[in-house]
């Protein structure tokens, strides 16, 4: 088993290089400094001494690849590649476009990120698990029926109208927390309460339906016959058989996002002035600061893989049949 | 003049595709059994008219052209650097003339209030009546009145629409008798009510919108109806031509890795490794944003703002794609491997069938249920991505006409006092229709040809 994970560790390796040749390709190939820094200087009457300056202070003023004019190890140290893409390989994220230091940013803002996704998850996990076992017990009648139009129309709205809707009906009509905002300590959960409930709200549908079918699948199995056979009760076989046995798919479909939950919502984050990574995210995307993107795009990366791992370490935990070569 | 964009060139081959498509299917027996068990469901045909009507509309507005203006002075033709549709001129008289600012839906004033001075040297603050519609009811000064009257109308009107419609199609079941008649509009109750509502609905709207702004109007005085309708076309461009660009690199690599297996496997599993490793509002994020750069960095390339918007869009479409394609990519690697060990395709090759041929007679027409699926599963999940990416502005271009720039531009009015919510509330529900109809045909599509799906539970 130590020898697998380390393994997937390795297999982890080239997948980060490939991710960080892509976004290298993205930022700095497609569109040479010079573009970026004349775009953010604004287009016009822009001097050559300006866009230098403007590179220097970012570092973004070495060549590509090959500096000639360094000697030794320099001559790849001192490059735009070395500088902006390898080093994050130890994490290291430098400094945003705006001039602060992306690592502290980013240690700071993944806590209240954290606070929202963990109970969203939870909480939607435990009603989105109720509701499938409740359509599934009532399953072929009128009620798993109108259950699955009810998820198929909550599922066809846009995820903006629930964040938009709830913002003017909780917060503005009946006035019962904040619209946006956070602070510290306790005082953070009246902030937190409505975006964790329209996240809720949000996923019900897709969810409710998505574990409806793992547990119809897992109905059709020949041992649910034999315990009905045997004379249990459909309640039994549902919660003692179907439902052990469905919880093997949900879990690793849970483990896998479980990393990710650092990273946040970006919308959800940015609707309620949460400062989380989900809205440090869409600020850096809305003033095209390129450093804190390629930064995210790293981390989210690393943090996909990570989850995968867990996924497959998860398997063997709850799944004994399941053995890791 | 006809103007083709490029995004109109690309949706021509989606429908082209689409009626080849059909050709195929009706000459295909056990493909036409599958279809026929979605037409036979009553949320099947309500789904696939409803969707049929929004792809007209697309259609319709596809159709581009430059209109001729003829100089007065030297009688030189020349054609304006506008570019409409033939879906503007059917609407024309929705959008022609724009009032001031907001106005609420069937209001006859505007939404906030003037100064004006009286003859006497008085101000007042009054609400400007509404210049071209809102006070220029056709059949009664009252407006409940008036709307009932329209709606009467707009039956008589239907009611024709429908019978020219029948006639021309139906003309044989006409004249064997009304028990006929009657037979084959009850046999085929579903379609015929679902048509009719349609059809209803859109005379009726149109014959208010000559009188009323229905869903009021924007910030710049522009018909909100006519903005939603626009949309359509947008909306479904974005979820058909994402598909549509993805589509062969995911079925070529996908068969190639399953099929052919070794070494080349190990590459395209790498390459759809990476990429969907990459969190996608992210790749999105970054590759949206280098286009931007490099378009602002090369204004001359575009020459004016619709085929500026245009490539946005298409753009959009094809960085949607590229993070799109991994998914179908496994799917299809998966299935072809399984498809490899299976006796048929083991008894052609020791017939001495080529690799080539055994891919395009046994591999591809026994995986296509996979790309069906996933192609009407993706429809519905693109639209509303469209909302959000427009949102963190990374979606279509500011110009377009989308929900997402739609509901973005609406967000900003909400703090006012009173909302202004008839903007917000018609691009939530042009989506919501749209969307819905989309996940209703994608159940059915994936009932009927899911092999591991069981009709009956229990």
């Amino acid at each position: 088993m130590i020898n697998y994970v380390i393994k997937r560790f390795l297999y982890a390796i080239p997948i980060l290089i490939g991710v960080n040749l892509l976004t290298f390709t993205l930022f700095f190939v497609v569109n040479s400094p010079e573009e970026v820094a004349r775009l953010h200087l604004g287009n016009k009457r822009v001097t050559q001494e300006q866009i230098i300056s403007w590179n220097e202070q970012r570092g973004y003023n070495y060549p590509l690849f090959i500096n000639q004019s360094e000697q030794g190890i320099n001559v790849i140290k001192k490059t735009i590649f070395y500088e902006k893409s390898l080093k994050l390989f130890y994490f290291e994220f430098g400094i945003s476009d705006s001039g602060r230091d992306i690592k502290y940013d980013i240690k700071q803002r993944m806590w209240p990120s954290l606070a929202i996704a963990l109970p969203s998850l939870l909480v939607g996990l435990m009603l989105n698990i109720t509701f499938a076992l409740f359509f599934v017990f009532f399953r072929s009648t009128r009620v798993d029926y109108i259950g699955v139009i009810i998820c198929v129309a909550l599922m066809s709205i846009s995820s903006l109208f629930y964040i938009i809707g709830g913002q003017y009906l909780i917060s503005k009509l009946l006035q019962l927390v904040p619209i946006s905002g956070y602070s510290q300590g306790y005082e953070a959960i009246k902030f937190l309460v409505l975006p964790v409930l329209i996240s809720v709200i949000y996923g019900i549908g897709s969810g409710t339906r998505w574990y409806r079918s793992l547990f119809l699948e897992e109905i059709e199995k020949d041992y649910v016959k034999t315990a009905k056979s045997k004379g249990l009760s459909e309640a039994s076989v549902l919660f003692k058989h179907v439902f052990k046995n469905a919880l093997i798919p949900i879990l690793t479909g849970v483990v896998v996002i479980l990393p990710l939950l650092f990273l946040g919502s970006l919308i959800v984050e940015s609707f309620f002035g949460i400062p989380g990574l989900g809205s440090y995210t869409i600020d850096a995307i809305q003033s095209q600061d390129f450093a804190i993107v390629r930064a995210m795009v790293f981390l989210g990366t690393v943090l996909y893989i990570i989850g995968l791992i867990l996924t497959d370490i998860s398997y063997t935990l709850v799944d004994p049949r399941v053995r890791l070569k | 003049m006809f103007a083709f964009l490029l995004t109109d060139i690309f949706f021509y081959i989606i429908i082209f595709s689409l009626g080849y498509y059909v050709y195929y299917v009706r000459n295909t027996k056990d493909i036409l059994e599958t279809w026929k068990h979605v037409f036979k469901s009553n949320t099947g045909i309500i789904s696939i008219v409803v969707l049929a009507f929004f792809l007209l509309i697309a259609i319709l507005d596809s159709i581009h052209f430059k209109e001729k203006i003829k100089n007065e002075k030297n009688d030189l033709i020349s054609y304006s650097s506008e570019i409409k549709s033939v879906l503007d001129l059917i609407l024309l008289p929705t959008y022609q003339n724009t009032e001031k600012s907001y106005s609420s839906p069937f209001s006859s004033n505007l939404y906030s209030k003037e100064t004006r001075i009286l003859e006497n040297n008085i101000e007042q603050r009054v609400y400007p009546k509404l210049l071209y519609k809102g006070n220029h009811n056709k059949y009664s000064e009252k407006n409940s009145y008036n709307i009932f009257l329209t709606f009467i109308f707009s039956l008589l009107k239907y009611i024709l629409i429908f019978s020219i419609f029948y006639f021309f199609l139906f003309y044989k079941t006409v004249f064997k008798g009304i028990s006929n008649l009657f037979h084959h509009l009850n046999s085929n109750k579903t379609f015929f009510i679902t048509i009719s509502v349609i059809l209803l609905i859109s005379i009726f709207l149109y014959d208010l919108s000559l009188q009323y702004y229905v869903l009021g109007t924007d910030k710049v005085g522009v018909d909100v109806l006519y903005k939603s309708i626009k949309s359509i076309r947008t909306g479904i461009l974005i979820g058909t031509l994402t598909t549509i660009v993805m589509l062969p690199f995911a079925i070529f690599l996908g068969i190639f890795a399953g099929y052919i297996g070794g070494l080349v496997d190990d590459v395209i599993q790498y390459v759809y490794t990476t990429l969907n490793s990459i969190p996608s509002v992210l790749l999105i994020a970054s590759a949206i944003l280098m286009l931007q750069v490099y378009m602002a960095n090369n204004p001359m390339n575009f020459e004016n703002i619709y085929e500026r918007a245009d490539l946005r869009l298409f753009f959009l479409c094809m960085i949607l794609g590229l993070t799109s394609w991994t998914g179908l990519c496994r799917l299809l690697r998966g299935e072809s491997m399984k498809l490899r060990e299976v006796d048929y395709v083991q008894a052609s090759k020791t017939f001495g069938l080529s690799r080539i041929s055994i891919i395009i007679r046994h591999i591809i027409p026994n995986i296509m249920h996979i790309v069906i699926i996933t192609i009407v599963l993706d429809f519905s999940a693109l639209v509303l991505a469209e909302a959000v990416l427009s949102y963190v502005n990374i979606g279509v271009d500011p110009t377009t006409y989308s929900w997402g720039n739609m509901i973005n531009a609406a967000r900003l009015e909400m703090s006012k006092e009173p909302i202004v919510w008839w903007s917000l509330f018609s691009a939530f529900t042009f989506m919501f229709i749209l969307v819905l109809f989309a996940n209703l045909f994608s159940d059915v599509v994936r009932e009927a040809f899911d092999p591991r799906s069981t009709k009956n539970y229990d």
